[in-house]
């Protein structure tokens, strides 16, 4: 486990955790990432100032660790742009679907010991895992 | 002020992304990757976060649910509870599209800040996934069931 870095992920994943209390607390909605930006693409959406806030506040985290000189380096992302499109197509075909994401099922609905939240978790996870171990182990080698 | 107040959220959740490393492909590859666990190259940090936004998430939401929201009527908690087929074979979609690439929407739109020319891919064509998912939903449902998909929404 050499790439095991526990407390950095406990201190991001408590802020995760206290920017979806403070949502709720503030302006009563979930905390759900896919809920959040699907509601931009939706022609009956009518309240699209918040949603584009939150969107916002979200881009800034990265600009903001770059100016004091934490830059996050470009992800790595699949040689394929197809690859990479099919896959962008799922998530947000598959969260709209689903009612949700890591965020909105995995982290509040889960803490709110939703039955559904917790199916679905289980679904998108498991399901991320076998795709892993046949692309890296099976197909990709 | 509501509007303010999204922003500073999600400047703390996109915080959370970057300090814990999930604004990283690699970083939650390492922990899809079952074939790890035998090897030593397993990557549990994302379990930790998890565990660790449930924790806050949970106590948090226990302490707040009886409260109004600041800068709203009321709050929206979702209130579906069957499990049926458009929760599971939605999961099951966006687990495929998560394991593919290793971004999920949150990750994926902080990582715009990186000006990463398949992120951009990855996001435009996630919003098309959700554009047509509301479409084809819309062919299909009710005026009051589309209302109520919106507010049940995680």
């Amino acid at each position: 486990m050499a790439n095991f870095t526990p407390v950095s992920a406990a201190i991001g994943g408590a802020l995760i955790g206290l920017a979806a209390v403070l949502l709720m607390l503030f302006t009563g909605r979930i905390a759900g990432i896919s809920g959040i930006a699907g509601g931009l693409f939706n022609p009956r959406t009518d309240d699209r100032l918040w949603r584009l806030a939150f969107i916002a506040g979200l881009i800034a985290a990265p600009v903001a660790a770059a100016l004091v000189g934490h830059a996050v380096p470009m992800p790595q992302m699949p040689g394929s742009m197809i690859t990479i499109a099919v896959a962008g197509l799922l998530v947000g075909f598959g969260t709209r679907l689903g009612s949700g994401c890591t965020s909105g099922h995995g982290i509040c609905g889960i803490a709110r010991l939703s039955p559904r939240s917790i199916a679905a978790t289980v679904v998108f996870m498991g399901a991320a895992i076998v795709v892993v171990a046949l692309t890296h182990h099976v197909i990709g080698g | 002020m509501p509007a303010l107040a999204s922003l500073l959220c999600g400047f703390i959740f996109g915080a959370g992304l970057v300090i814990s490393h999930m604004v990283q492909t690699t970083k939650v590859l390492g922990f899809l990757d079952v074939f790890g666990i035998p090897s030593g190259t397993w990557d549990p940090s994302l379990i930790v976060v998890m565990a660790a936004g449930l924790i806050v998430t949970g106590i948090g939401f226990a302490l707040i649910r009886p409260r109004t929201p600041i800068f709203a009527q009321r709050s929206l908690w979702p209130t579906a509870t069957d499990i049926d087929r458009p929760l599971l074979a939605g999961a099951a979609l966006f687990g495929i599209g998560w394991g593919l690439v290793g971004l999920c929407p949150g990750p994926a739109i902080a990582d715009l800040a990186t000006l990463s020319p398949g992120v951009f891919v990855f996001v435009i064509a996630m919003a098309a996934g959700m554009a047509a998912q509301d479409l084809w939903q819309a062919r299909g449902a009710r005026p009051s069931e589309q209302k109520l998909a919106t507010a049940t929404d995680g």
